[in-house]
């Protein structure tokens, strides 16, 4: 069973990356930008529609595959990791993007997501990140900060938040980032960043929730986030200035690529199996004289 | 059922049981015969108490049996416990120096193996079981090369030296039985077919990667995880992606994202990890991407007795994942038909973009049964459905989940041009779009409901009803599913000599049940037993939610260890006597 993958005749336009249907997002949702980032990026990188795959978990930002026009995956809440795993090891000739929101990858599956780290598989990784459960209307997230009032916790959430770069930075991620719906130019170019690391990329990308948390606005982080970009003197091969760096919070909030190495090879180019090109190329039937042997282990 | 021999030996765990044991199968099926062995053990590494059955023969070998003829305590525990189980003309070979004979029936010979005088025990630890071994087979009337070079197989690795050590005390013992321990009355037969002796998961891997599976997941739980290590050691071999991943929903979400890209994929766990799994069932569902999962099952429920038998995860199979959706569920009959089943129930699963659910248990996971090479088919039949995986000529917009009469839809796989979609665990439109959000609609809901549900009709015609086996007029009709066929089979023999005539009606596939041809052969019997290794009579009450119809009588075990011939024959003559309408077998064997 041979793929036949032939080059769009067209350069890809951002029409081409349209949804069979428009976003349902609330007006003024953050998750509008980074679909649009997301959409961006693959144009001006022109990576063929067809050979990108976009997995999410459940949840608002969790619909974002059905609205840009790639072969999509919705799956189960707090399963979009193992499942674009699954799908990239089985033909890593695609772009797999995986997208889902702070409840979905830092609490459902936050197991997978520090597993999946582990392994360095070739995906991207986006989580946009409102501080809030949205599609549930409004409860206490993994990363709402202590203090804050939810349908949930109305007294004031009590748990340390998750800080999702530290733990990406220790579960072995090779590309960790922070970015702002807000600041559309410098997303764009941090997932395209994201998605042409050879490895597993994290991406923490701030995208307000504009109906249930009136904490973290848009107006709250524009002042706050500082791009790591514009001083040139960060160094984001190292890994110890990276996870100092993933600690500030406050006043400063840093963006940008915190940590990216390519001295780790992925999963895929070490899987032996792979050798002989993605898994869905391979005949149905194992080689008759390899069967045989198979067979005769057990006489 | 024509002749066999049974021999058991056992052990604390540690002790070296599986050594010796894997040396019978192996002399025992290159001598042309058949095998079966069941290894009675505890969730300990060491320690506790581990009893391994072989019995053999010319014919299949389809179950344990009921006694042995011949036992190997490895330690004073074993002669306690098991000493008892030996009628007149068997054997017990045992340690002289460290091992006291309990009380015998009349005919059993006790034989007292000189250990530390016939082989140097401070270098050798495991001395006393190479001599009961060679000793064993002298008494068996085999020659003593067939064991020389089975030893040369089993230590070759250690280098000559060890070959010759393990050699030399075998030929030790053997040559002590053939002067001072008489011979079996009958020496073991020999034929000229050649066996292959392999575990029920090890049968299930090999059945995979002849249905063509490209990747398989898994998490270690017994006693499914022989699956994994088989997987694990030859998947390079067999071009297959193995990954251990860091738990079942992992698993089985790894196993559909695998599928979706458009390879065979499955894995294989036991009832606690299964139940992790099911939310996942429900996408492979939704999204209709099909899998095949296979369940171990073991003694529950919660974490149960994770090295005990049990047939009692009918109903999580039945009821895994909420909603209704169509699935497939099956449960192999023998170790053979592990092999069997899965390209089988792929081509299902994979015609109708369904879950397939493999239903086995530890009995044959776990145990081991010679086949004839002939059968481990790593050619059979595949069929992958209606998939589209190239982008031939130009057509009108892509339909996922097209409405169509058969309920399926062609399934494109990523990466081929002009068929993007969104493939959705949310309920969704003709394509892929969700309808679960602003969109809801009930017209639509309704369609796609009615669509998946369609394929049921034709998952039924492409899997065949169970067939009754046996005279059809017999006193009494035995049913049962998946591994307890062999062990009903005897019993039906056993019932026979005793002048109760007995069929069987034997279920393989239980989704879809068939339940109306059920029906329509249970109508003619004289008098109906269900036979089921769980508490409820999960079966009984399933064929009962299905057609209404009530049997006559039960017989269940749930005590962990599986069902024995007579266990079964004894029943049915308590309940054809009237005595009882629910039979609970005693395991009479203290393991």
């Amino acid at each position: 069973m041979a793929t036949i993958n032939i080059a769009q005749p067209k350069p890809m336009v951002m029409a081409d990356l349209k949804g069979k249907v428009d976003p349902d997002w609330c007006p003024g949702c953050g998750d509008f930008g980074v679909l649009a980032a997301v959409q961006k990026a693959l144009v001006e990188l022109q990576i063929p529609n067809h050979q990108v795959a976009t997995v999410s978990g459940i949840g608002c930002s969790s619909n974002f595959p059905g609205f840009i026009n790639t072969y999509g995956m919705h799956t189960l809440h707090g399963r979009s990791l193992p499942v674009a795993s699954g799908l990239k090891l089985a033909n890593h000739e695609l772009t797999v993007l995986v997208t889902g929101g702070d409840g979905d990858g830092f609490g459902i599956g936050c197991g997978h997501f520090v597993h999946a780290m582990r392994r360095n598989i070739n995906l991207t990784y986006m989580v946009l990140d409102n501080q809030i459960y949205g599609l549930t209307t409004g409860q206490t997230s993994p990363t709402s900060r202590i203090g804050m009032k939810t349908k949930s916790n109305p007294y004031g959430n009590c748990d340390t938040p998750v800080n999702p770069l530290t733990l990406a930075l220790s579960s072995g991620a090779t590309f960790v980032g922070r970015g702002f719906s807000g600041d559309q130019k410098h997303l764009t170019e941090l997932i395209k960043q994201a998605i042409q690391h050879n490895g597993f990329s994290f991406l923490d990308i701030f995208s307000p929730c504009v109906t249930y948390n009136k904490d973290n606005t848009f107006q709250w982080f524009r002042p706050r986030v500082k791009k790591l970009e514009d001083n040139a003197e960060y160094d984001s091969t190292n890994w110890i200035v990276a996870m100092e760096k993933a600690t500030v919070w406050g006043d400063e909030i840093p963006i940008g690529k915190f940590y990216e190495t390519n001295d780790i090879p992925t999963l895929e180019e070490t899987e032996p199996v792979l050798e002989a090109g993605p898994m869905i190329s391979r005949d149905l039937y194992i080689p008759a004289d390899v069967a045989k042997k198979f067979v005769e282990e057990l006489m | 059922m024509s002749h066999t021999f049974a021999l058991g030996i056992g052990g604390a765990a540690g002790q070296g049981v599986a050594t010796p044991g894997d040396i019978f199968a192996l002399i025992l099926s290159r001598r042309g015969l058949h095998v079966n062995a069941y290894n009675a053990y505890q969730s300990i590494i060491r320690g506790g108490h581990t009893f391994l059955t072989i019995r053999t023969g010319v014919d299949k070998v389809e179950n344990l049996g009921d006694g042995i003829d011949l036992l190997l305590p490895l330690n004073q525990d074993t002669m306690d416990r098991h000493l008892r189980l030996l009628k007149a003309g068997g054997a017990c070979i045992y340690n002289a120096d460290t091992i006291k004979p309990g009380a015998a029936a009349d005919g059993v010979q006790l034989c007292a193996l000189p250990v530390s005088t016939l082989a140097d025990i401070s270098r050798n630890k495991v001395a006393q079981n190479t001599l009961a071994l060679g000793a064993a087979l002298s008494m068996m009337g085999v020659g003593f090369q067939s064991l020389e070079s089975v030893l040369k197989a089993q230590f070759g690795k250690k280098g000559e030296a060890v070959v010759n050590e393990n050699a030399g005390i075998a030929r030790a013992g053997y040559e002590y039985a053939t002067a001072n321990f008489k011979p079996f009355a009958k020496p073991l037969p020999m034929t000229e077919k050649r066996y292959a002796v392999l575990s029920g998961n090890a049968a299930l891997a090999m059945g995979g990667a002849a249905a063509g599976v490209k990747f398989y997941a898994a998490y270690p739980m017994s006693p499914s995880t022989g699956v994994l290590h088989w997987m694990a050691a030859h998947g390079r071999k067999a071009g297959i992606m193995v990954r251990q991943v860091e738990d079942e929903i992992g698993v089985v979400n790894y196993t559909i994202g695998a599928a979706h890209a458009g390879v065979r994929s499955m894995c294989a766990t036991s009832g606690g990890g299964f139940a992790l799994m099911s939310e996942g069932l429900g996408l492979s569902a939704m999204a209709e991407i099909p899998i095949v999962v296979i369940d171990c099952q073991r003694a529950g429920p919660s974490t149960g007795v994770p090295t005990k038998t049990e047939q009692g995860d009918l109903w999580q199979m039945l009821g895994a994942a909420f909603g209704d959706y169509p699935r497939v569920i099956a449960a192999p009959l023998d170790i053979g038909d592990c092999f069997t089943l899965m390209p089988e129930i792929f081509n299902v699963t994979d015609k109708f973009q369904c879950p397939g659910i493999v239903l086995c248990d530890l009995l044959l996971s776990e145990g081991r049964l010679s086949v004839d090479p002939e059968l481990l088919n790593f050619n059979p039949p595949i069929d992958r459905g209606e998939m589209i995986t190239s982008n031939g000529d130009a057509h009108d917009e892509y339909l996922r989940y097209k409405i169509t009469e058969s309920g399926v839809s062609p399934r494109a796989i990523p990466g081929i041009p002009g068929f993007t979609h969104t493939v959705s665990s949310d309920e969704h439109d003709e394509n892929g779009v969700l309808i679960s959000d602003e969109y809801t609609n009930a017209g639509k809901r309704r369609a796609m409901m009615e669509k998946r549900m369609r394929k049921v009709q034709g998952i039924e015609a492409m899997v065949p009803p169970p067939v009754l086996e046996g005279p059809p007029d017999a006193d009494v009709t035995l049913i049962g599913w998946g591994s307890t066929d062999g062990t009903i089979r005897e019993a039906r023999a056993l019932l026979a000599e005793q002048g109760i005539t007995a069929n069987q009606l034997q279920v393989r596939w239980l989704v879809p049940l068939h339940g109306d041809e059920i029906v329509r052969i249970l109508g003619k019997a004289k008098h109906t037993i269900i036979v089921e290794n769980n508490f409820s009579g999960q079966f009984a009450r399933y064929l009962r939610s299905e057609t209404s119809f009530v049997p006559n009588g039960n017989i269940r075990k749930y005590d962990g260890e599986p069902f024995m011939p007579h266990h079964i024959a004894e029943a049915v003559r308590e309940q054809l006597a009237g005595e009882t309408t629910l039979s609970v077998p005693t395991h009479e064997v203290m393991v």
